[in-house]
């Protein structure tokens, strides 16, 4: 099961390696990070996903909490919530396919970001399905490059459930 | 590790030039001023207002109440130990990095004070890295200072430079380099409060050379308050009521205490509770003397040599009450066979304890001596509860870990000849009254010395437990003496693992520790041997000891007394004689070679499938 973990920490140097030596040290997995400032420069959010049973959750979460550095915890699967995440992709782009990779890209709400005589590099945000719809539907055409930022997310403000 | 670093000269010339004028000035008063409080003062922000971050870490260390610390110098810490001397301070100057934090440990072990070692940058860090991860894996309170090159150098691969704070980061409770001179005192008062406070650990404060030469003006102290750091004291009292009605309920219910009865001081509320509900108690390694083991409802240690009473106990019981404890391997064996039959209540400070190994019924976040009071409060106030009525009703459970005992008790084939070990430890209990500090090393000696030292007092046996430590028990039992001396301290060990820290003889007699050394020497790795001897056919790969010091004239080269025993009748007067020694003792006993610690449960196995003499 995949979870969703949002960390508070404090934005000080060998704070994020506190936490992944955490992560290798105790064998849990990674499945995508991210880490920046928060609106108080003091405080960075990172965001992790991980795979694994509720107890290993658990555990990630309460060793997380052990951490000096870190402040919140929240896991946000157990609430509703948005989830986002950004991907550059080149795609090839030769005369019989460049129409149908603008499509795909309109399709999506993409933008294309650079253009070359066979090439288009696309930017497109979304969730994590949506991305891998995009690759699957793009990778017959010929994905030369891809770069994915990983998952941010926040829950909602008022519950829709 | 006594190497000046070669690069910072003219740092250090003209640091040297203050600290010397210092010194001097220092000397001066401490000749024509008797007042120790003037030059206390003086000490402080001094003429200037201003002094050296090495001299606000003496001060600093003052403040904490530090008397004694446990070091070896180096080039990037010259500066420390040139303002150590201005204080009244000792640093134990140990023979060996590993030494000084072990020796800290076993400080902090017997006294409940923050431990505190001193070690330079690059090997002399690294060296006392395994002292670091004993004490992580005990929880014990600790304050490492490291030496770092000077700040320009850090990561340009510096002579005697090594990222300290990267390699223990996962062996410490928490770990800073200090960068700003204005963070220097607040990251030390922070260190100690990390230190001792929540579930205790180690924390290490690196502390780059030209930083401690910086001056600053000395801040006054103010209340720590760390807001991603608060640690859960007080019990939930929904969880306190729920507990204590399952208790009520239960009708065949077991203590199980581990060290984190002994590391708040919860002994007398551990007690009070085992006997006003007339409930068993087991206790981990870490846990012996939380409840005295001389007392009937003691079934004594628990787990892959605990006592046959214990792991029954444990395996029937319907309510396992652990405090303290965390659910090791080597108490629950095959996890899935653990208290099977048993719910399970939780006390610990620590979340991460709780529901890791073992699902948990209820849990109690808290400090163990408020969870305990606050159980024992409960069970004052509630009129249905009749301590009478209630060892009435446990009778029948208690009778039968009576009947276990007697079926299987703690023992060994006894000889009339033949030194056992465990004839040595019952001789050492018997001739300290049970009263003396224990230090072991780590194998079969710490399995026997945990078995038949019968502890009645908490904070006396002073074992590597979770990170299992050979060469621990020698520094260890300085660092003990140290807090104590007049108490006597004795270290357990074997003919492998006291070669690990031997070296540390050398303190012992600098510091005239009259450490007793009780060396059960059987020409083995003992305990190695023993899994050989049962799971790999006997096949004894790199376990005999074929050559080993003669420990007796090892001793007198050291200025020590050695005395040996190598037939059963001799045992009690080399004890006695060198319980009479006021100096450093090593005992070498030549002990039956190929004795086994029993019961045994091998690795993997149920609890209750115990391998018995």
């Amino acid at each position: 099961m995949k979870h969703t973990i949002s960390v508070l920490l404090q934005n000080k140097p060998g704070v994020l390696s506190r936490v992944t030596g955490l992560f290798s040290g105790r064998g849990f997995n990674i499945e995508s990070l991210c880490v920046a400032e928060t609106l108080d420069p003091k405080i960075s959010c990172l965001t992790v996903v991980s795979r694994g049973e509720d107890s290993i959750i658990e555990q990630i979460t309460k060793q997380l909490n052990k951490l000096i550095d870190v402040i919140k915890v929240t896991e946000i699967n157990d609430k509703d919530y948005v989830e986002r995440e950004m991907v550059l992709l080149r795609v090839k782009a030769e005369a019989h396919t460049r129409a149908e990779v603008l499509r795909v890209v309109d399709i999506f709400r993409g933008k294309v970001v650079d253009v070359s005589a066979k090439s288009y590099a696309i930017e497109l945000t979304g969730s994590a399905s949506k991305i891998q719809a995009v690759i699957d539907i793009l990778r017959p055409i010929g994905i030369k490059e891809i770069i994915r930022t990983g998952i941010i997310a926040m829950s909602r403000a008022t519950k829709t459930k | 590790m006594a190497f000046l670093h070669p690069l910072p000269v003219d740092r250090c010339g003209v640091h040297r030039y203050i600290s010397l004028s210092s010194t001097i000035v220092t000397g001066f008063f401490k000749k024509h001023c008797n007042c120790p409080k003037q030059f206390q003062l003086l000490q402080g922000n001094g003429f200037m207002g201003k002094i050296t971050g090495s001299q606000a870490i003496v001060r600093c260390l003052q403040e904490e109440g530090v008397k004694t610390i446990f070091g070896y110098p180096g080039g990037a810490v010259l500066d420390l130990f040139d303002a150590l001397m201005d204080s009244d301070i000792t640093n134990v100057l140990v023979r060996h990095e590993q030494g000084a934090v072990h020796a800290a440990d076993g400080f902090a072990r017997v006294s409940g004070e923050v431990g505190v070692a001193l070690l330079t940058s690059g090997p002399g860090a690294t060296n006392g890295v395994t002292g670091i991860a004993t004490a992580h894996m005990d929880s014990i309170p600790l304050v490492i200072l490291t030496g770092q090159v000077p700040r320009p150098l850090i990561g340009n691969d510096a002579f005697q430079e090594v990222d300290i704070v990267g390699i223990t980061r996962p062996c410490t409770k928490h770990n800073y380099l200090v960068s700003n001179v204005e963070d220097l005192v607040a990251t030390l008062r922070e260190a100690f409060h990390i230190a001792r406070t929540g579930r205790p650990g180690p924390v290490l404060v690196d502390l780059p050379k030209d930083l401690v030469a910086t001056k600053l003006t000395y801040p006054e102290k103010t209340p720590i308050h760390i807001s991603s750091y608060q640690p859960t004291y007080n019990p939930h009292p929904v969880q306190i009521e729920k507990a204590c009605r399952r208790i009520m309920k239960a009708t065949q219910p077991v203590l199980y205490v581990g060290g984190g009865v002994i590391l708040s001081n919860s002994s007398k509320e551990l007690t009070e509770l085992a006997e006003k509900l007339s409930i068993p108690v087991t206790m981990t390694l870490m846990g012996l003397g939380a409840y005295p083991g001389s007392q009937k409802l003691s079934m004594g240690m628990l787990g892959m040599h605990g006592t046959y009473t214990a792991n029954m106990a444990v395996a029937e019981s319907d309510l396992l009450i652990a405090v303290g404890a965390r659910f090791d391997d080597r108490v629950t064996g095959k996890l899935a066979d653990f208290a099977s039959k048993a719910d399970i209540i939780h006390i610990d400070i620590d979340p991460t304890s709780i529901s890791k190994n073992v699902r948990v019924d209820i849990p109690i976040v808290a400090d163990c001596k408020n969870a305990l009071t606050a159980i024992n409060k409960w069970f004052d106030a509630e009129s249905d509860f009749q301590p009478m009525e209630q060892a009435e009703r446990l009778k029948p459970w208690l009778a039968l870990t009576r009947e276990w005992t007697e079926k299987h008790p703690l023992a060994y084939k006894e000889n009339n000849t033949i030194i056992k070990p465990q004839y040595v430890i019952e001789t050492l209990h018997r001739l300290t009254g049970g009263k003396a500090i224990i230090t072991t090393e780590v194998g079969q000696n710490q399995m026997w010395a945990a078995q038949f030292y019968t502890f009645d007092y908490p904070r006396h046996f002073v074992t590597s437990g979770g990170l299992g430590t050979m060469g621990f028990g020698l520094p260890a039992a300085i660092g003990a003496q140290m807090a104590f001396p007049d108490r006597t301290v004795i270290d357990i060990a074997g003919d492998g693992s006291i070669q690990m820290n031997i070296q540390e003889l050398a303190t012992a007699k600098q510091y005239s520790c009259p450490v007793k050394i009780a060396i059960l020497n059987n020409g083995y790795l003992g305990m190695v041997r023993q899994w050989q001897e049962l799971f790999y056919n006997k096949r004894y790969a790199s376990t005999t000891m074929d050559v080993v010091p003669d420990f007796v004239e090892l001793a007198r080269a050291y200025g020590a007394v050695g005395l040996r025993a190598t037939t059963k009748s001799e045992v009690e007067p080399v004890i006695r004689e060198a319980l009479q020694t006021n100096n450093l003792v090593i005992m070498d006993f030549k002990i039956e070679r190929e004795e086994g610690v029993y019961p045994m449960v091998p690795a993997g196995k149920a609890t209750t499938e115990m391998l018995l003499v």
